[in-house]
């Protein structure tokens, strides 16, 4: 496909990159939120070992950039004899960041439920399982929402960084499509278009979820 | 006699530096209503925290329905099933309606039934006043309402002793009316109460027990007629000063 003009095999095989953008997105989500999850109810533990030791460590992911973290996860394992194929690589790799990052959100939304939640739950008897799962995290899900959806964005955007392991998502096929035609400005104005038809409605949904965030108005939304 | 409900004897608590109690002793009987008066920072709260293991002791003893509470290996969710309390606050969950904040504890907590549990549900919110309100949830209430519904939702786990903190210091004096309607009932259903409050027109006419606290201490302690008639000066400026306010 060298030369020529932008067709629709481009523009398909665009889509097909879209599409993996998705797929790595929704690993990213999925994985990352499982993880995130266990990195918040780490560090909240009552033991003190528990959160000192996944402060470190998400201390750690934070300070490291994700191309460094797919580099080390790509290049890096089968050098000690781990080979990975890149999607597991780049989907490795999103998950332990996002739940770096996920992890202290939810963490500070779990933070954010007033203390006297947690102490009235105690008076009645409940157990700390089910003062955290009944009563505070309920709660915090609320809080967490929006700030969450908004990182969505970041997560989507942040999958073309896979495309430096060689993973063909749409950034990656942009590049390729690009060393054929060599349109660079045409291609890669495209691809911000694909990567923000993509983004904007999330971001939009963010916004809406932070004007609606109490319990009882959304409660009356639900009955007509 | 029997033995008390709820017995403190020479409690010492600190904040850091802070002596909050300082040798405090009373017992609390079945059936009786307890206030505990004093000015903010007197440590009636501590006290009554420390009854429901809200806060640990430093040294002294507290026995509340034959639990020991400074026993380090106390089961708390045993003591806490015997122990009510409320709060200033209210700390009503937000996202449960008022029904399903009554139901929670009963279901979890004592594996109740749904249908068991509506009805005691129904019961205690009759008993407060708020069967119109059982759907609604708390942020359409009004304060006093909230703290009905709190007082229903402890009353839930049929506790034998109910722990009341300043439980109409948030309201206004007609909401905060509807609520001392409510532990009056209580009391005439012969509920064993120990309240920390301001009210002293209430305290003197619903309980059986005064307990003025001064500095960390039950300095005087009687029937309430101790506050018309006060033996210390503490007392007396105390009953005082809440007259004029």
């Amino acid at each position: 496909m060298m030369g020529g003009h932008l067709n629709a095999f481009h523009l398909a095989y665009l889509a097909n990159g879209a599409m993996w953008t998705v797929v790595l997105s929704a690993m990213a989500f999925l994985g990352g939120g499982v993880a995130a999850f266990l990195v918040a109810l780490c560090r909240i533990s009552p033991l003190r070992i528990v959160r000192v030791a996944s402060g470190a460590v998400v201390q750690l992911v934070q300070g490291t950039p994700l191309l460094v973290i797919l580099f080390l996860a790509y290049f890096g394992l089968p050098a000690i004899g781990f080979s990975v194929p890149p999607l597991l690589a780049a989907g490795a790799s999103l998950t332990i960041y996002v739940g770096a990052f996920l992890g202290e959100v939810w963490r500070g939304a779990i933070l954010a439920v007033p203390a006297p939640q947690w102490e009235a739950a105690e008076c009645l008897a409940l157990s700390r399982t089910q003062r955290l799962f009944q009563v505070i995290l309920p709660q915090a899900v609320r809080i967490a929402t929006p700030p969450t959806v908004g990182f969505l964005v970041q997560i989507i955007k942040s999958t073309s960084l896979a495309s430096a392991i060689g993973f063909v998502e749409l950034a990656r096929a942009g590049q390729i499509i690009n060393n054929s035609l060599l349109e660079p400005f045409l291609i890669y104005v495209i691809i911000a278009c694909v990567y923000f038809a993509l983004c904007y409605p999330i971001s939009r949904w963010s916004r809406r979820l932070e004007r609606s965030t109490g319990f009882a108005r959304s409660a009356r939304v639900a009955v007509p | 006699m029997t033995d008390p409900v709820v017995r403190l004897h020479e409690v010492h608590k600190s904040f850091g530096a802070l002596k909050v109690l300082d040798g405090v002793s009373f017992d609390v009987h079945r059936g009786e209503v307890a206030a505990l008066i004093g000015r903010s920072g007197s440590g009636k709260s501590t006290a009554l925290r420390c009854i429901d293991r809200l806060e640990r002791i430093d040294s002294g003893m507290i026995t509340v329905c034959g639990h020991d509470v400074a026993d380090p290996a106390l089961k708390l969710r045993a003591l806490r099933l015997d122990v009510g309390i409320v709060f200033q606050s209210y700390n009503l969950f937000p996202h449960l309606t008022v029904m399903q904040n009554i139901m929670l504890a009963p279901r979890s907590v004592k594996g109740l039934g749904r249908a068991e549990a509506v009805d005691l549900a129904r019961g205690v919110l009759a008993k407060v006043g708020l069967a119109d309100k059982a759907d609604a949830y708390p942020e359409q209430l009004s304060g006093g309402q909230q703290q009905r519904a709190a007082i229903a939702r402890s009353l839930a786990m049929q506790p034998k002793v109910m722990l009341f903190d300043e439980v109409t210091s948030a309201l206004d004096p007609e909401l905060t009316g509807e609520v001392l309607r409510v532990i009056e009932d209580l009391a005439a259903g012969g509920m064993t109460m120990i309240m920390v409050t301001h009210e002293m027109g209430f305290a003197r006419h619903i309980a059986s027990q005064v307990l003025f606290m001064h500095r960390g201490r039950v300095w005087e302690a009687g029937p309430p007629a101790i506050m018309s008639d006060p033996a210390t000066p503490e007392l007396r400026q105390f009953v005082g000063s809440e007259l004029r306010r």
